[in-house]
């Protein structure tokens, strides 16, 4: 009896939740409605099978409950009542199998005039590649990749040369015309997802995937990894941008292409190194910093970081939230810098400098240390903490174990990294975030990782 | 048939008689001591895969306040909770435990055809779990690559156990599916060689129907798990590619060539997807049991039901790519995966229309195993049918990867097969113990148990229409996911909590119910069906005493028109029924 009652307030309640429910999909940008369409048949017709089922169910558990004198009727089998009821579930199996293949024959073939573009996925990062003047991207293979050439383009192919090279987590689309989405991954399983348009697609080395669609709104969208790709699956992000076609013309102009970056002029090391007698009179003339002045070595970091923190200083990016008092002293001194030549100059500079490792200043449980950096660290910094140019992750062993400290105290403070340019802060933000809990203030843990990463330089 | 029962040759079968208390209870060959090794072993990794879950949902739900879950031990209890629940307890409980306890004294045999092999599965079963539950203690600790070992990234270094735990999974998997295969083949053969005198096939309860098709899936599925588990293991300790390609690991480009991680999907697929009915069909099984029982009324469409085991079974083999829909292969499979996966509706719904029939003008008695197996129902039609969307190939375009599909599977095959097992545990307890569970405490188990799971798993299926990726430590900040989405993650945490704590009251009941649970009748349900007329309570080693019995009629003789009795066992002849009188008859 309340079995039945609860049965048939589950019903009533399932139904009310569903019309209540502020959690449903998302305004969808792309021209995939008919994936919607498909959803829409489907929900109306499992949901009313859904209704008439279960309250059937609570009918007969209400009607024929187990009453004195009451007996059940023998009846094994009735083939009339059991081959209608096969008819009307295959009628109803065809009505919503028979527009998702037509749609999905939509999905599988992209029409003709579909531009193409490429998504690059690995651990955990975005990177796009768009074909230039000739519309062609150019053959790519894992052999040969490398810090300068990310995306393993062969050098040697013609058409790889005007590729534009988009090395960071955001792309850009126009709005209104087709594009295909050529997907390949360097390491592991990834997957390409941007909810609003209804398509996704997993990443697979060793081939290249495909999906399309056509932007119809424009608007900055969430790119999400959406195929487990180890610990740091959850903070592979990247952004999409559909622009006017006035707005990516605009863009894709201000990229590089492949040629232009294997071409760039060696840095100026010489000029590198006159406008670094500014900076030795906080970071040392070896670059070996000065906790006194809360100045941070900076031999034995890479130039790529260098030139990237050295930029968002310059750019705002970072040194001008509320509270990050060395961070805004940096700034005006990022500004000396007059153009990305002199960064360059600059951090190549740096970079040439003689690593001495720096004196330990923390102690701490060296062992506990260790756990907590192999767990959350070593996937992107590596075990021996050089860091790599693959993860956007720079140097750790070696550098001030105090400057470290605040580090990771101003990303877990939101003073450093939640700056909408800053992406791989923001995965910074969020595995330091991780480590611990957020409303412990001791500073014990990462005392502990400074403590283990003195012990490796 | 040309069928000549191995029961006619009875006085000449010997059994293994223990003769100590270790052969009693420890290396024991009797088929229903090894059910309760089974069932124990799997009910007490299941209890490790819950509290697993309950980590994961404490992150989920407040994310920053456990100290303990960092990404790592979060994808770690990712990892294990799911393959724990599905292999190491549904699997192992519904086939090792209810198959072994109900196939002999269902169909009237004294015991397995093969009671040492039977012994040595249990073994090689222990031995696989704590395989397993040893990569909790070694270096790096358990894999965390997804309970679906998708490689590359289960031997790099970006994913939790690369080393160690890993290489534990694969050797606990292939020694399970060693267990699997001894214990699987002495089950069908058992069924088939070792009816008593007049158990034809079509009078073979529907729990022994289930349990002999999930045993067919399981013996060609496993093969492609063992097979793949060995590959995997060979690219990782001896450097082969059949699923690695050239791939560059932190920077630097790994020793692999040419291998397809494609290919482990389709092969762990082949296994995963008749896995899911190897869970599935014991569960179907059962509750048709339960219902016809306590409904006091035969299944209805017993040949329906049989054909739907059967035809489910057979599709079950070739819709394993609906798994792999946006994995990246060729988009034209999806053509036909969609199909064959939206053709296996119609006998699922079969049974489903079946079952609800069974009710129809029945007699139903609301115990605590039919609380249960009512719950099924509902959940199993929700379950069901949301398959109906991921299967449909373009749906699951958006879907696929959200909470939706954590939601799906939790209801159809966590759920659902679960509300089955209490209610088979329930239903089968007074057999088993001689003695009854406490009903009060089975029902507050039932309500707590039915409505928490619908309060974590309804709302999830919205999180899943959202948006929001399933595998995620946290989801952090999007353009899409309102505020509101965390409120509902802390709800469904705070009702996971619940249903978890919840099952002490089970614990709690089974174990204090087995000292001090009222005596039990031999036939407490007043079951048609054979394991119900044993001579003893529970029954004894040999479980017929000297006699085999002989069967003369299938298992729901319920409420027959004119007998006496509302129920006519299987082992009764027909000129044995007594009839009520004429003038009764008449009115």
């Amino acid at each position: 009896m309340i079995l039945a009652v609860v049965i048939f307030a589950l019903v009533i309640g399932s139904v009310i939740f569903h019309f209540a429910s502020p959690w449903w999909f998302t305004d969808i940008v792309s021209q995939w409605d008919s994936v919607d369409g498909v959803i829409s048949i489907t929900f109306w017709v499992t949901g009313a099978v859904f209704v008439l089922c279960n309250l059937f169910l609570a009918y007969c558990v209400y009607k024929f409950r187990q009453k004195p004198g009451h007996k059940a009727v023998y009846e094994p089998e009735n083939h009339k009542l059991e081959s209608w009821l096969s008819a009307i579930t295959t009628v109803g199996v065809i009505a919503m199998l028979a527009p998702g293949l037509f749609v999905w024959a939509d999905f599988v073939t992209p029409p003709e005039e579909a531009t193409e573009f490429e998504v690059m996925g690995q651990q955990w990062q975005w990177n796009f590649r768009y074909p230039g003047a000739d519309g062609k991207l150019g053959t790519a293979d894992t052999e040969f990749i490398s810090e300068l050439n990310p995306f393993g383009i062969n050098p040697e192919d013609p058409n790889g040369q005007d590729d534009i090279v988009v090395n960071a987590p955001e792309m850009h689309l126009p709005i209104g015309k087709p594009v295909k989405a050529l997907l390949r991954s360097n390491d592991v399983l990834h997957n390409y997802t941007v909810p609003q348009f209804r398509v996704k697609m997993d990443m697979v080395p060793g081939l290249v995937s495909y999906l399309w669609f056509q932007p119809e709104v424009t608007g900055r969208y969430d790119i999400l990894c959406e195929e487990l790709c180890g610990i740091g699956h959850f903070i592979m992000r990247g952004a999409v941008v559909i622009d006017t076609q006035e707005d990516y013309d605009a863009w894709i102009a201000s990229q590089p292409t492949f040629a232009e970056t294997q071409a760039m002029a060696a840095p100026d090391l010489a000029a590198g190194q006159a406008q670094y007698a500014i900076c030795a009179s906080c970071h040392g003339a070896g670059g070996e910093g000065n906790q006194a002045l809360n100045a941070p070595k900076l031999s034995g970091l890479q130039d790529w970081y260098i030139e990237r923190q050295l930029n968002h200083f310059k750019t705002g990016v970072r040194g001008q939230t509320e509270g990050d008092l060395y961070g805004a002293s940096m700034v005006g001194m990022a500004n000396m810098l007059v153009d990305d030549a002199a960064v360059r100059n600059m951090s190549a500079y740096i970079a040439s400098l003689p690593d001495i490792p720096a004196q330990p200043t923390i102690q701490g449980d060296v062992a506990n240390g260790a756990d907590i950096y192999d767990r959350n660290c070593a996937a992107c910094h590596l075990d021996n903490g050089n860091g790599t140019w693959y993860t956007d992750a720079p140097k750790l062993a070696g550098m001030n174990d105090w400057y470290f400290v605040t580090q990771i105290k101003n990303f877990r403070s939101g003073i450093r990294g939640l700056h909408q340019a800053d992406p791989y802060g923001e995965q910074m933000v969020s595995m330091a975030t991780a480590m611990a809990a957020k409303n412990t203030d001791d500073t014990k843990e990462m005392e502990d990782v400074a403590a283990y990463l003195n012990t490796i330089r | 048939m040309a069928y000549v029962p191995l029961a006619d040759q009875d006085h000449e079968q010997e059994l293994h008689h223990p003769h100590s208390w270790v052969e009693k209870y420890v290396w024991s060959q009797d088929h229903k001591v090894i059910a309760i090794q089974y069932g124990g072993t799997a009910v007490l990794v299941g209890l490790v895969a819950l509290v697993l879950s309950l980590l994961m949902r404490m992150q989920l739900g407040f994310p920053e306040t456990f100290d303990l879950i960092d990404p790592n031990a979060y994808y770690q209890s990712v990892t294990m909770h799911g393959m724990i629940m599905v292999v190491y307890m549904l699997t192992a409980l519904l086939l090792g435990g209810f198959g072994n306890y109900m196939i002999p004294l269902m169909i009237g045999a004294r015991d397995m055809v093969f009671p040492f092999l039977n012994m040595l599965s249990f073994w090689f079963y222990l031995l696989s779990v704590l395989i397993l539950l040893a990569s909790f203690f070694v270096g790096g600790g358990p894999t965390g690559a997804g309970w679906t070992l998708y490689p590359p990234q289960t031997s790099m270094a970006g994913t939790p156990g690369h080393d160690m735990g890993i290489v534990l999974m694969l050797v606990s998997l292939a020694v399970f599916i060693v267990a699997f295969t001894m214990g699987g083949l002495n089950y069908v053969t058992t069924i088939l060689q070792y009816r008593t005198r007049g158990m034809t096939l079509m009078r073979l309860p529907l729990t022994v129907w289930g349990i002999f098709v999930a045993t067919v899936l399981g013996l060609f599925a496993f093969p492609a798990l063992l097979v793949s588990a060995i590959m995997m293991m060979f690219d990782t300790l001896l450097g082969t590619s059949f699923f690695m390609p050239a791939i560059i690991e932190s920077g630097t480009p790994m020793d692999y060539e040419g291998g397809s991680p494609i290919l482990f999907q389709h092969l762990f697929w082949f296994f995963g997807h008749p896995e899911v009915y190897i869970v599935a069909l014991p569960a179907f099984g059962l509750v048709s049991d339960v219902l016809s029982t306590h409904a006091r009324k035969n299944i209805f469409g017993y040949r329906m039901m049989v054909w739907a085991i059967i035809a489910i079974g057979g599709l079950s083999f070739i819709v394993w790519a609906h798994h792999m829909y946006v994995s990246g292969m060729n988009p034209y499979f999806g053509f036909f995966f969609a199909t064959t996966t939206l053709i296996i509706a119609v006998p699922t719904a079969l049974k489903v229309y079946n079952w609800v029939l069974t009710l129809w003008e029945g007699d139903i008695r609301l115990n605590a195993p039919m609380y249960f197996a009512i719950g099924f129902i509902f959940t199993f039609i929700h379950g069901g049918l949301t398959g109906l969307f991921l299967g449909n190939v373009v749906i699951d375009l958006p879907l696929s990867d959200t909470y939706f599909v954590v939601a799906h599977f939790h209801m159809v095959m966590g759920v659902s097969p679960v509300l089955v097992i209490f209610a088979a545990i329930y239903h089968w307890f007074p057999k088993v113990s001689g003695r009854m569970y406490h009903e009060g405490l089975a029902k507050a188990h039932f309500w707590i148990t039915f409505l928490g799971t619908y309060a974590i798993y309804l709302p999830m299926h919205y999180l899943g229409f959202l948006g929001v990726p399933r595998r995620y430590y946290a989801i952090g900040e999007t353009d899409f996911i309102p505020a509101s989405a965390q409120t509902l993650n802390e709800s469904i945490t705070i009702a996971a909590l619940i249903v978890g704590a919840a099952q002490l009251i089970f614990i709690f009941n089974i174990l204090w119910s087995l000292r001090n649970g009222a005596k039990a009748d031999p036939n407490p349900w007043g079951s048609a069906s054979l394991e119900w007329q044993t001579p003893d309570t529970p029954p004894v080693h040999g479980n017929w005493g000297d006699k085999l019995p002989t069967v003369y009629r299938w298992a729901y003789d319920y409420s027959v028109p004119g007998a006496k009795s509302d129920f006519i066992p299987q082992n009764m002849a027909e000129e044995d029924v007594e009839m009520e009188d004429s003038a009764a008859k008449g009115a």
